[in-house]
This record gives C-alpha cells, structure tokens and sequence, in this order.
C-alpha cells in the first residue's frame, strides 16, 4: 500500500483572473496530523476545500488512493464519502442537535445510528444537549456538534478548518484529544487548518505554512519549528509581519 | 346604509348555515379549481425557482425580470388571453375548454406560477452556501442536497404556494373571462360576489365574503401548522 493518501501536483484555484492557491507538489500522509497555517487570505480554506472535493483546482489535479479530481472530473460518492470537512463557521441543520450529529449516517443508509450518535455527543460533553434545537447553541457548542457529526460516520479523512477557534481551553483540549484519538484508533487522516503555533506543534506530524496562495514549506513539525529552511517561514514563526 | 350593516352581517351568516346545495357547489368548484391550479403551479413553479436560485447562465436576470413581470401581470389581461387561445376560432379552440372550469384552472394556473416560482428563488437563495457545501461534505448525493435546500427553504416555500393560492382564490377577472360564471357550471365564490352585488343581493354577497375570508384564513391557520417550529425563526 502507497504511503500517502493524497498528492497533489501542480496545482493552482483562480477566482476569475485572481490565483488564490497554489500548490507544486504535496503528499499527505495516511493515519497522520497534516497542519497548514499562515496568516489570515493566504489560502488555507481553499486548499482546505479541495482537499474535501468541494471545489476543483483550476489546473492540476489531486489524486486521492488513484482516483484523480481536477476541473470536470469529479469523484465517484464512494470516494467523496470517505473525506469529510467541518467548515471554519459551523453550518448546523434546521432541528436537533442529535438530528444533525445523525445526518452522515443517515445519508450512508445507515438505520441503527442512535447509539453512535449518543457516543460521538457524550465525547464532546454535548450529551444534554441532544434534544435542544441547533439554532439555540452557543458558538462554542455550535462547533462542537460540527465536529461530532464529522466524528459519527468515522471518516478516513478528517479536514477541519480552525476547529477549535471558538472553544475556551477545556473544549480545546478536549477536540485535541478527540483529533488525536480519530487518527490513532480509527486510523484517520487529519489535515488541519490553525493559526495557533502552540496548536500546531502539540498536533502536528507534518505541517506547511501558506503564505499569499503559496506553498512554502512543508516538513514534520519537528523540522518547521527547529529547522526552518525559507526565510518567510523563520520570520512567520518569530511572530514577524511577513506580508 | 350604515343601519343595514348589522341586519345584512346576520343574514349572511344565516345563508351560511343553511349549507344550500347551490352554496356548496359553489364553494366546492372553488376549491377544486383554485386547489389544482395551486397544485399544477408547485410543480412547474418550484423546480423553476428552485433551478433559477442555482443555475448561472447568459439570460438569467432576464428570465428572473420575466417572472418578475408576471407576478404583477393584471388577471384581467391573463382572462383575455386566455380567451383568445381557447375561444372557438383560437389556436387551442378545438379543445372546448372554454366556458369550462378546465379554462379557469388554466387561467389561474397562469396567474400563480410566477408568484410560486419567484417565491421559491428567493426562498432558495436565502439558503447558505455553506450549509449545502456542509451537507455535500457529509456524504450527501445531489437529490439528498435537494431535500436540505427544501427542509431548510421550507417557510419560504410553504409562503410561496400560500401566496399564490391567495392571490387566486380571491382572483375574479380572468375567471368571469373564461369560465363565464355560469350558475351551476363556473360559478366561484369571487364570480358569485360579484353578481349577487349587482343584483343587490348583498346578503348574499356577504356570505360568499365571508366564505371567501375563512378559506383563506383556515389555509393559513393550516400552512403556519405545517411549517412547525421554521416559523419561530432561529
């Protein structure tokens, strides 16, 4: 079995005459904590979304276990089903909260979901709120439920933009934990989007900085934090304006 | 005439008991007429709207201007060409749906699928970008996404078809036009109104307006209790 589930080549996203993304070349690890950061507009979220297959690159193409997905050609739903992305903002369902932590499972034709939906709920201490209606939770909760229901159908892979940007630390630690547990007991790739250095080294196995659409550098935290070969990524982890 | 407003409220209410065949015919062909015009006005209406809300393409905000356009399109107008397509010398004449209530549900179904349509655009577009995204990231298929844009626009939508039914049920020119509002045959409560005012018979004119006034309530009373907790907003 190749070592990596995604590779990306030559990528680029344009919005009309605009490249936001930019990608030469980039593998992403099976069963790893892949973290992409950078300042604010520099493309995280739009690497993020292809990543998910949920919007193509304009030229290239990212092949995920040999399946490619480039401009106009899509990817069979068995494949799309198996990523899954928890948005920066969390976009919650009209109803219950256990109705949308029930949503994945129940598009895969799943029947005898409650108890996985009451699992996924109790991990991300929302377990008494199952019943509440979603448009009454706070940000904080909002996001959490976001996250239970990208945790309920076990993806293979994990994409979660700035998951914990609105949880105070004990949440954050908790979502942490439940990431780190995603990867080592379901053996799932997490690909993460944060601005948060110390975030980015307590998680990450391999990590790249994004900067004005651009890939970087990419290494293992360990080098990027120790080692950092660019320039811009020195000055970007010494807290220094670099745009 | 300020005197006989009492003593012509009561008499109306009276003829509304006595649940006259005639009464109920006409209260039945109402229904029925504006009912399957409703009905025929979803379904050409929402996928419209809903295909409008989603599809870019070169003469959009000319097709939205369109059905703008007939939203406000006088009912009067829509009789006469309706009309002119069915009278016996029109290019649909050989179907003899003129003077018949086949001619009104056409008519009214004219009148209503722009207002359904427009309505189920708007109510469409209202729904975040993201949510869908969201649903499509989940695992949903593009008939799953489908049915999250319906649950999730369903005030609008159930707005839209109230809206539309309003509009018709109440409607009076384009179904004199081409139903004739023949007694027995084409009669409607907004036709009947009309001639019993003429007549002077305003009791009864009072009746067939406070039928008029409690189908249109109790559809409302009935579209709130379908659109459940949507309607206390988030």
């Amino acid at each position: 079995m190749i070592q990596f589930l995604y590779h990306l080549q030559d990528i680029t996203k344009k919005y009309d005459e605009r490249q936001v993304c930019s990608v030469k070349n980039l593998e992403i690890h099976r069963s790893s904590i892949t973290v992409i950061t950078g300042p604010n507009g520099a493309g995280k979220s739009t690497l993020l979304k292809m990543l998910g297959f949920l919007e193509p690159p304009t030229t290239g193409s990212i092949s995920i276990d040999g399946h490619h997905y480039s401009n106009g050609s899509d990817l069979p739903i068995s494949i799309r089903r198996r990523v899954t992305l928890v948005l920066q903002t969390p976009a919650l369902f009209h109803g219950s909260v256990e109705k949308n932590v029930a949503y994945g499972l129940q598009v895969r034709g799943e029947r005898d979901f409650q108890r996985r939906v009451e699992e996924v709920l109790e991990a991300v201490g929302l377990a008494h709120l199952a019943k509440a209606n979603a448009s009454t939770l706070s940000g904080g909760e909002a996001q959490r439920v976001a996250f239970a229901r990208a945790l309920a159908f076990k993806p293979d892979v994990l994409l979660l933009d700035e998951p914990t940007a609105n949880l105070d630390p004990a949440s954050v630690g908790l979502v942490e934990n439940l990431i780190k547990g995603a990867v080592r007991d379901l053996g799932s790739t997490v690909v993460l989007v944060t601005q948060n250095l110390f975030q980015a080294e307590r998680l990450a196995d391999q990590m790249m900085l994004v900067l004005d659409g651009e890939v970087i550098e990419v290494g293992t935290s360990v080098k990027l934090f120790n080692h950092p070969e660019d320039v811009r990524t020195q000055a970007f982890l010494r807290g220094e304006m670099v745009y | 005439m300020t005197e006989l407003w009492p003593g012509l409220l009561n008499e109306g209410v009276v003829i509304l008991f006595t649940f006259d065949s005639a009464l109920l015919h006409i209260v039945y062909l109402s229904l029925a007429v504006s009912g399957i015009a409703i009905g025929i006005s979803c379904v050409i209406g929402m996928p419209l709207g809903i295909w409008l809300a989603f599809r870019r393409f070169v003469s959009r905000r000319l097709a939205i201007a369109l059905m703008y356009t007939g939203m406000g399109f006088p009912p009067v107008v829509v009789g006469l060409l309706v009309f002119l397509l069915l009278s016996r010398n029109g290019p649909l004449g050989w179907t003899g749906w003129i003077f018949t209530p086949k001619a009104m549900i056409l008519a009214q179904v004219i009148i209503a699928t722009p207002i359904v349509a427009s309505f189920t655009m708007v109510a469409v577009m209202a729904v975040s970008r993201d949510l869908l995204r969201q649903a499509r990231s989940l695992g949903a298929t593009n008939f799953q996404i489908v049915k999250v844009v319906l649950q999730e626009a369903r005030v609008g939508i159930l707005v839209a078809v109230l809206a539309g039914f309003g509009r018709i049920i109440s409607e009076v020119g384009a179904v004199m036009i081409v139903g004739g509002n023949l007694k027995g045959s084409t009669q409607v409560l907004t036709t009947a109104t009309v001639q019993f005012t003429r007549m002077g018979l305003f009791d009864q004119a009072i009746a067939m307006g406070l039928i008029l006034i409690s189908i249109t309530f109790l559809t409302s009373l009935f579209w709130i209790f379908l659109q459940g907790g949507g309607i206390e907003g988030r």
